[in-house]
């Protein structure tokens, strides 16, 4: 056992990367309690039920997407019966004004970078190109 | 599994060229990185000119891909056996070729990212989708018959039976990718360039021309490094394909020029004329397109008299200003000389940037590692058979 | 010669395997302009009538051009190989330019002409798009689909109008006011006019008509005998640009 010294260095190495999600939060001082977005407080309903947008809000999206670029609809009809324009600016986002304190909070925890936002605006950040 | 472990054995000499070959990958790959993060601009692309080098050397190497099928249509279908150890090399060059295209429309995407759209969306009606299909059998197609019949090589064991009707669907499957990106071209109302039937036959001749000319040049590198020699006779008949390539391509290019000066018609004739005498003071191409004038008819001479055309000197010769011809020709003045003048007769000046040049040398880089890899297997192989 | 049944089964089937499988791959690669299914735009072609008379009283005029950069969002690159444009002005000669004649009516010879995607009936860009990112629709309008466009710019090859544009760089810094009802378009997409569908979706005309103090451009349905643009098209002759390419412009110059 003439490498013993380097096995058992290369052995503490692998422990110490394989364990880092564990111990870099406890040491960061942040915890994994989760994401905390800020609901908005304007409307109480969303277009579809909190479960159904919490676990399939992008299949949604994507299904407005093809139903208004592709097929020329404008109009969704959500669960309640209210009618809503198909739009992530103009209808989403008028609920949900602030995307940092609400869309970003999740999608920062989960580290998704939709690219949405390349070309959909943020409301907030049109405000500040304008002023 | 694929004889690689043959690749990473050799020379100094052998290790010296790779290394090259991967420092100029790398350089390519960062500039690439700079493209996909500042976007297309970086070219010298522009709204009139949207199509450059890029797709210029795509439309040049598929080309040199179907080449393949001037070894492997003797051989294969008519038992030429001259050409029994040249096949391989002209299927392995092909393999190189055919990837060296689909890097080449690869970072010519605004939004590669999205490139599997095309499969996800398939457009029977957009030669675009047709390409890619062509393509991608062909490299398929390729790729199998080289590795299967190197493999039985090193068995010592005769190929499979089932190989030889995929060799044969290889010949027509090589006419139709140059054909299907003809049809790219000589489809679009608006081009009058690219708008002539002719343009698919040129294809293929200036191809036939092309190919067979690097496989002579490789050959002839292979045979001062290495063992391996091709034989005169199978140089001999590739030199023979090339002339008559060669011919038959200046004859359509001819025709062109015939149509597009006596007819008169401006749209037509402007495109010539931008591309040999300038127009609106923009000369950028006249000296290119006249070198690869100059270069085809000398290399006519050359090639016709057959005292020249079996000096191996001489050919070696003929076969690099053969190539540079038809590279111009056809990786720089069909492209660009489409775009310019503009259907709304603008004239604009494409001139490639260098990130723009140094990402098409490391796509070459890569075609000539997979060359190097592929030849090193290959003549490995056949040493260990003596 | 005789044939027995089976051998005449088998060439009959052959034969109409072989007849089928032809009409099927010509229908293919025809199909390029047929209309998408879906919305309720059945009995709609929407046209665009431009009387160059009236757009030239007011020379330098740009307030379409204006209109349209601002509702939607079009960046603003310096360098003229970047340019972005939806609509703009060309010389007579340049748009027209199979009608290049030096006796051409004073009128029109020097000045400027309007021009844009003219949304063709049978498009060149469409036939060429190989994921349908450029689509004609029912109504005629030949829509951009920019989340499935791959930026390969071949439409922009098949286009002889010269009417679309590719973002060769990232839009966002060089648009000066952001409107939010409109996304921006992200590097490597192209893009071109349309028609202003997002309007017409919602009752409204299209940007540069409405802007036009001169009334110089109507919009309206070619389908309804009793629209203006049937009206003006039936009164008065009118150009189309490169009508020979068969690709049935919906722009009308009225001359």
């Amino acid at each position: 056992m003439r490498d013993k010294g380097l096995i058992f260095a290369g052995l503490v190495f692998f422990l110490v990367l394989i364990t880092f999600p564990v111990w870099y939060d406890l040491a960061a001082g942040t915890t994994s309690k989760g994401p905390d977005p800020k609901l908005p407080t304007a409307e109480k309903d969303c277009v579809a039920p909190l479960e159904y947008m919490r676990t399939s809000h992008m299949d949604l999206l994507l299904s407005w997407r093809d139903q208004v670029v592709r097929q020329d609809r404008l109009t969704y009809k959500a669960f309640d019966g209210k009618t809503y324009d198909m739009r992530l600016t103009g209808t989403c986002l008028k609920c949900h004004t602030n995307k940092e304190e609400f869309c970003d909070r999740c999608h920062t925890y989960a580290g998704v970078a939709p690219y949405c936002w390349e070309c959909h605006i943020d409301p907030a950040l049109a405000q500040r190109s304008r002023g | 599994m694929f004889m690689l472990e043959k690749a990473v054995v050799g020379s100094r000499r052998y290790w010296i060229w790779v290394g090259c070959l991967l420092a100029v990958i790398l350089a390519g790959f960062l500039c690439y990185l700079l493209q996909l993060q500042v976007g297309l601009g970086i070219t010298g692309m522009s709204r009139d000119v949207s199509w450059g080098l890029y797709i210029a050397q795509f439309t040049f190497f598929v080309g040199v891909a179907a080449s393949a099928v001037m070894v492997v249509l003797p051989y294969y279908l008519h038992n030429y056996k001259a050409f029994g150890k040249i096949t391989i090399l002209g299927e392995f060059l092909a393999v190189s070729a055919v990837t060296m295209c689909m890097l080449f429309i690869f970072v010519d995407m605004g939004q590669p990212m999205r490139v599997l759209n095309v499969i996800l969306h398939p457009t029977p009606h957009s030669m675009m989708f047709w390409d890619m299909v062509s393509l991608s059998g062909y490299l398929f197609l390729n790729a199998l018959i080289s590795y299967v019949m190197l493999e039985s090589e090193r068995e010592g064991v005769a190929p499979p039976h089932w190989i030889k009707p995929i060799i044969l669907l290889s010949i027509p499957w090589a006419v139709s990718i140059h054909t299907v990106t003809a049809f790219l071209y000589n489809g679009l109302p608006g081009r009058a360039f690219w708008l002539t039937a002719i343009l698919a036959p040129r294809f293929l001749a200036s191809a036939f021309a092309a190919g067979p000319s690097l496989l002579i040049l490789l050959a002839m590198v292979i045979r001062k490094l290495t063992k391996f020699d091709a034989g005169s006779e199978a140089i001999q008949k590739l030199a023979l394909i090339v002339t008559y390539a060669m011919l038959i391509n200046v004859f359509f290019v001819l025709m062109e020029v015939f149509t597009s000066l006596y007819s008169n018609i401006p749209a037509d004739a402007s495109h010539l004329k931008f591309l040999f005498v300038g127009l609106d003071g923009n000369t950028e191409l006249v000296p290119w397109m006249w070198t690869s004038v100059t270069f085809a008819l000398l290399s006519l001479v050359l090639l016709i008299v057959p005292r020249y055309r079996k000096n191996e000197k001489l050919l070696a010769f003929t076969c690099v200003i053969v190539f540079l011809s038809l590279w111009i020709d056809k990786g720089i003045g069909l492209i660009i000389g489409g775009f310019v003048p503009s259907p709304l007769e603008t004239v604009t000046s494409y001139v490639p940037t260098l990130p723009e040049i140094t990402i098409v040398a490391s796509i070459w880089a890569i075609g000539m590692l997979m060359i190097t890899v592929f030849y090193k297997i290959a003549l490995s192989v056949r040493h260990q058979l003596g | 010669m005789s044939i027995d049944r089976r051998k005449f089964l088998g060439v009959a089937a052959g034969a109409s395997a072989l007849v089928l499988a032809g009409k099927a791959s010509v229908d293919a690669l025809a199909s390029g302009s047929q209309p998408k299914q879906g919305g309720s735009l059945a009995n709609t072609r929407w046209a665009m009538v431009i009387d160059p008379a009236k757009c030239l009283k007011d020379k330098g005029c740009t307030a379409c051009i204006a209109a349209c950069d601002k509702v939607h969002n079009i960046p603003d690159f310096k360098n003229p190989k970047h340019v972005v444009k939806w609509i703009w002005k060309e010389p007579f000669k340049d748009a027209f330019p199979e009608q290049e004649d030096e006796y051409t009516i004073e009128q029109y010879k020097d000045k400027p002409f309007i021009l844009m995607c003219n949304h063709c009936n049978n498009p060149p860009c469409v036939r060429v798009c190989p994921t349908q990112a450029t689509f004609r629709r029912e109504d005629g309008i030949v829509m951009m689909d920019w989340h499935r466009c791959i930026g390969c710019r071949y439409c922009m090859a098949a286009c002889p109008y010269g009417s679309r544009s590719f973002n060769w760089l990232d839009p966002r810094p060089h648009i000066a006011h952001l409107d939010p009802d409109f996304p921006t378009r992200t590097k490597g997409v192209v893009e071109k006019c349309t028609f202003c569908e997002e309007r017409l979706a919602r009752g409204e005309g299209p940007a540069c008509v409405e802007a036009c103090e001169a009334k110089a451009m109507v919009f309206g349905n070619l389908d309804d005998p009793d629209s203006e643009v049937r009206q003006l098209l039936k009164a008065r002759f009118s150009i189309r640009r490169n009508p020979e390419l068969g690709t049935q412009p919906e722009v009308y110059y009225l001359v």
